[in-house]
């Protein structure tokens, strides 16, 4: 049986563990705060992107760019993964990772090669464990990026997309509904549907337009952004994501350690409680054996 | 017939502006334009430039990089992936980035490099123009 002193050690430091996670509750509560702010902001931005790409295919017939073109020959095939820099997020870095896995694995059944761009370092890590390539990896950019993050990696994929390097392009990023739930989602990217461009089109009644230059020009300036509207996007959630999985993750800690101090003070006191009767037996026992 | 018209710049992060003024003109990809109130719609690719707006008797500058123009119903739409107003702009921060864009230029080994620091030059030179601009027109305040 463990001694009193043992007990009361072990009621200490759960107390302290608990004082750290909930620290870091509040800290991920306050940076969620911040991270939402940001997806609100990112939103008119958003909004008038889409309405505007609405009301230009409206206007184009699905003229041909390249990035709308699906190659003829699918042999390599793209993911951008994006995960947090840290961890102590209970399992949202490893479903994203659980999620990109699941898609190479399906791609490579179907011979095809897989390669990796990884967002946040433990992506990365996880993914430089199996066979496959990573082309890039951002690490420690999770904790500020801003949209040139995305426009860094925007690029870098259509620059490979364009040059047949990679024939398809997949984003993994954590979806965030809300608090409680942030499933994995993956979206294709490239090849853009034409459907995903003109999503819009029928609601916009787009009046007669001038367009500067062509539409095709605009198009060609509009598409290649579009993709980096959607990695921003995807980068966005998934730091709204860590942070709310975090936010959970350290409130179950917390309660975790509610429930182990209390069982442990219980056991204290019946600990205490045995030895002060020890004790007494010793006294009461001496005291007959004088009378004696 | 309203004569005044709505300016409104948004980028990802954040939206930089949106008041009544009585001109805009905008770096447009083939050339500047200028909008004024009743203009039809419109729609433009913007380059890397100034753009500035005019209401009252004042003239404020904003530097715009890789965006778009929306004009319709009075209203113009300045979809920017940055924008900068001129009063933010680090004019020892832009310095420096055009020195080190002017050296990455003189030993540019390709075509690709040399476009790239290209691109930075300008866009350095540009925020250096529109803080020049706005202190003469005396708007650097705002």
């Amino acid at each position: 049986m463990a001694s009193l002193k043992d007990v009361q050690n072990q009621i200490v430091s759960i107390k302290k563990t608990k004082q750290i996670t909930k620290a870091m509750n509040m800290v991920a509560s306050a940076k969620l705060r911040g991270a939402q702010d940001r997806i609100e902001r990112f939103r008119p931005y958003a909004d008038k992107f889409y309405e505007m790409l609405g009301d230009l295919a409206a206007g184009a017939d699905s003229s041909v760019h390249p990035l709308l073109e699906v190659h003829e020959e699918i042999k390599t095939v793209g993911i951008v993964l994006t995960t947090s820099d840290r961890g102590l997020c209970g399992s949202f870095n490893a479903n994203m990772i659980n999620a990109a896995l699941k898609k190479a694995a399906e791609k490579k059944a179907e011979g095809k090669t897989v390669k990796f761009y990884c967002v946040g370092k433990k992506g990365a890590a996880a993914v430089a464990k199996t066979e496959y390539e990573i082309v890039e990896a951002y690490k420690d950019d999770m904790t500020h990026f801003d949209f040139n993050l995305a426009a860094s990696i925007g690029n870098k994929v259509i620059d490979a997309y364009l040059a047949e390097e990679l024939d398809e392009v997949f984003l993994v990023f954590g979806e965030f509904v809300n608090v409680a739930s942030q499933p994995p989602n993956t979206l294709q990217i490239l090849p853009m549907s034409s459907e995903a461009a003109g999503e819009e089109a029928e609601s916009g009644a787009s009046s007669e337009y001038i367009y500067e230059p062509s539409v095709e020009g605009l198009l060609a300036e509009l598409l290649p952004r579009f993709v980096k509207v959607q990695v921003y996007r995807g980068l966005l959630d998934t730091s709204c994501s860590e942070h709310a999985a975090r936010m959970a993750a350290m409130d179950n800690a917390s309660r975790a350690c509610d429930d182990m101090t209390e069982t442990l003070t219980l056991l204290y006191n019946k600990t205490r409680q045995a030895a002060i009767t020890a004790d007494l037996m010793d006294i009461v026992g001496g005291a007959e054996a004088l009378k004696g | 017939m309203a004569s005044k018209l709505l300016l409104e710049i948004v980028t990802p992060d954040r939206k930089v502006l949106s008041q009544e003024v009585d001109y805009v003109g905008a770096p447009g990809i083939e050339g500047e334009f200028g909008i004024m109130a009743n203009h039809i719609p419109f729609l433009s690719a913007l380059g890397v430039g100034n753009l500035y707006f005019k209401e009252g008797n004042r003239t404020h500058y904003i530097f715009v990089s890789g965006g778009f123009a929306e004009v319709g119903n009075n209203k113009v739409t300045i979809l920017a992936e940055v924008a900068e107003k001129a009063v933010e702009i680090d004019i020892a921060r832009a310095q420096k980035a055009q020195e080190k864009a002017k050296a990455r230029l003189a030993k540019a080994q390709d075509r690709i490099e040399s476009a790239r620091a290209q691109a930075a030059l300008q866009r350095a030179l540009a925020r250096l123009t529109c803080k020049d601009a706005a202190q003469k027109a005396g708007t650097t305040t705002h």
